[in-house]
């Protein structure tokens, strides 16, 4: 294991507002690192420090070893192992799609078959259609394919699913693992929770310019050890219990109904519910 | 259908390709063409509207203008120059705030390819559409409006060079400029005045010396009046010469002040450009 992308202190900001206000992280090969937090928290500010698109005002950034604020063909070298989804792009409407993926092929030493790239997105079918004819997942579809035609060691996804329908997103999840399961590192924003659940190796939550916590998305906030929730009916009455040791709530439910519990259901708080929860509490 | 096995090995074309600036560039300026062709309605507009233009004017002023000199003859001159301005300014500075806002740069930004591929890819856009569109209105002149094309290889090599220069003053200034407009949507709005104002201005559309001394004053400041005086150096009889400004073709200021802008617009390109909108 070695580490892709490390940050400390990391600081930015605009005028008298504060966007990222001390950040920490660490994000290690192979990792799906997915970065949560509400619109304004400083979640935009970081990634775009990470790719290089933005300068900070201080704290150590390294990204492949590298500080993403050097120019020149240093920086042009560092691009060319980096991939970057940005967010919803309506560029190159008048190509097509094996057009544009093989043109991106020309910026990069070692990049990748365009029409295995393209095979790989699911966009075969459509190789020949022009961009402006794709809807909007076989877009998001086409931004993953010219961030990926590099060969990058390191993706960046930002709100990679926004508009797809529940079908296209599990098929991007599973685009996106096997990108990870054939090297690269991924760092993921999104809004979607239950994405970041799926996908996510760990999760961090941003807040106010800083992370508030770093862990697995079944241990954010507490979440393993959180009460669960057991419901089932009794007769006419559907009840809820609560209980931190819910498997004993459940044999004694088994013992009481002498087995079969009806419509039992044992359900640990969302990582929806935690990162709410999180936020709130800072909110409030 | 492809395999996909060996996916991670194979690179595309042979593996230690080293892209370079120039290899880059000359690609974007392949996919610029294709997406110029491909926009039906700007081809239409940036290269048939002069010759529109062409046939209305030589219509409506169908007499001499001078001893052998039809209004047709000097109107050609005029847009020829006005399509360096076309073809390079104000191609440039509509279409690139509207890449601006649909975020072709930020995504560019993103990739190693350097900088001065994507001004290499636009130099070969305008050059291009630029030859189309000179070529274009000398071949409608000639076929339908009687005009006589330079007879001296003297008067083609200063075309040749008046070209060259002016469509590079052009292309920096539509960069310099693509910073002004505050979004793609708004682009057109913000430049094609600018361009029609300063064809009145120049001479474009009128005798330039007909035009009242502070409309000659203020369009000798930009580069457009003297692009217009070049060409007529070139497509118009010397004897006419004596009807210019300063009674001569001034063929030395006249590239003086177009290269002057050329550097004015390169530095000013260089110092403003953003990849993002703020």
């Amino acid at each position: 294991m070695s580490t892709v992308i490390s940050v400390s202190g990391l600081r930015k900001s605009y005028g008298s507002n504060v966007a990222v206000a001390g950040v920490d992280l660490s994000i290690q090969k192979g990792e799906i690192f997915a970065l949560l937090g509400p619109n304004g928290a400083g979640k935009t500010t970081t990634v775009e420090i990470l790719e290089g698109f933005r300068d900070r005002d201080s704290g150590d950034v390294q990204v492949l070893g590298f500080d993403p604020s050097t120019k020149g063909a240093a920086g042009q070298a560092w691009r060319d192992r980096i991939g970057i989804v940005l967010q919803s792009t309506s560029d190159a409407g008048d190509l097509t799609v094996y057009e544009s993926v093989s043109h991106f092929a020309h910026y990069y030493k070692s990049a990748k078959d365009p029409r295995e790239v393209i095979e790989l997105v699911g966009l075969t079918d459509k190789a020949d259609a022009l961009g402006r004819t794709l809807s909007g997942g076989q877009r998001r579809r086409l931004d993953v394919a010219l961030g990926i035609i590099g060969n990058p060691e390191l993706i960046f996804l930002d709100e990679p699913t926004t508009g797809f329908d529940p079908e296209a997103r599990r098929a991007f999840w599973a685009l996106i693992r096997k990108l990870r399961d054939e090297g690269a590192t991924i760092l993921l924003t999104t809004h979607y929770l239950d994405e970041a659940e799926a996908l996510a190796d760990r999760v961090a939550v941003i807040n106010r310019g800083k992370i508030i916590e770093v862990s697995t998305p079944a241990h954010l906030g507490g979440r393993a050890t959180s009460l669960a929730t057991i419901s089932w009916r009794d007769g006419a009455e559907v009840k809820t219990g609560q209980s931190a040791e819910p498997t004993q709530f459940v044999q004694n439910l088994a013992a009481q109904f002498g087995g079969e519990v009806p419509e039992l259901s044992v359900k640990r708080a969302s990582l929806e519910d935690i990162y709410l929860k999180m936020i709130g509490d800072l909110n409030a | 259908m492809l395999k996909s096995s060996g996916f991670k090995s194979s690179g595309f074309k042979s593996s230690g390709r080293n892209p370079n600036a120039i290899s880059i560039g000359l690609e974007r300026g392949k996919l610029e063409m294709k997406q110029f062709m491909r926009q039906r309605e700007s081809v239409v507009f940036t290269m048939l509207f002069p010759l529109i233009l062409l046939a209305i004017f030589g219509s409506v002023f169908s007499e001499n203008i001078a001893d052998g000199v039809t209004f047709s003859q000097y109107f050609v001159a005029g847009m020829i120059a006005s399509g360096l301005v076309n073809t390079g300014f104000q191609q440039l500075a509509i279409m690139i705030p509207m890449e601006r806002d649909f975020g072709t740069l930020k995504r560019l930004r993103g990739t190693p390819m350097p900088a001065s591929s994507y001004f290499i890819g636009k130099a070969i856009l305008v050059t291009l559409s630029m030859l189309i569109q000179v070529a274009l209105l000398l071949a409608a002149g000639v076929a339908f409006f009687g005009v006589d094309l330079p007879t001296s290889a003297e008067k083609w090599l200063l075309l040749a060079a008046l070209l060259v220069l002016g469509s590079a003053c052009s292309t920096v200034l539509g960069i310099a400029f693509s910073n002004v407009p505050k979004s793609g949507r708004g682009a057109s709005a913000v430049v094609s005045p600018v361009v029609i104002v300063l064809q009145f201005f120049s001479g474009v559309f009128f005798i330039f010396t007909d035009l009242p001394q502070w409309m000659q004053q203020v369009a000798a400041i930009f580069p457009l009046k003297w692009m217009t005086q070049g060409a007529r150096s070139i497509f118009l009889p010397d004897s006419f010469a004596t009807r210019e400004v300063a009674g001569n073709w001034e063929t030395g200021r006249t590239f003086a002040i177009i290269a002057a802008w050329l550097v004015l617009g390169l530095i000013w390109a260089v110092r403003s450009f953003k990849w993002e909108r703020d």
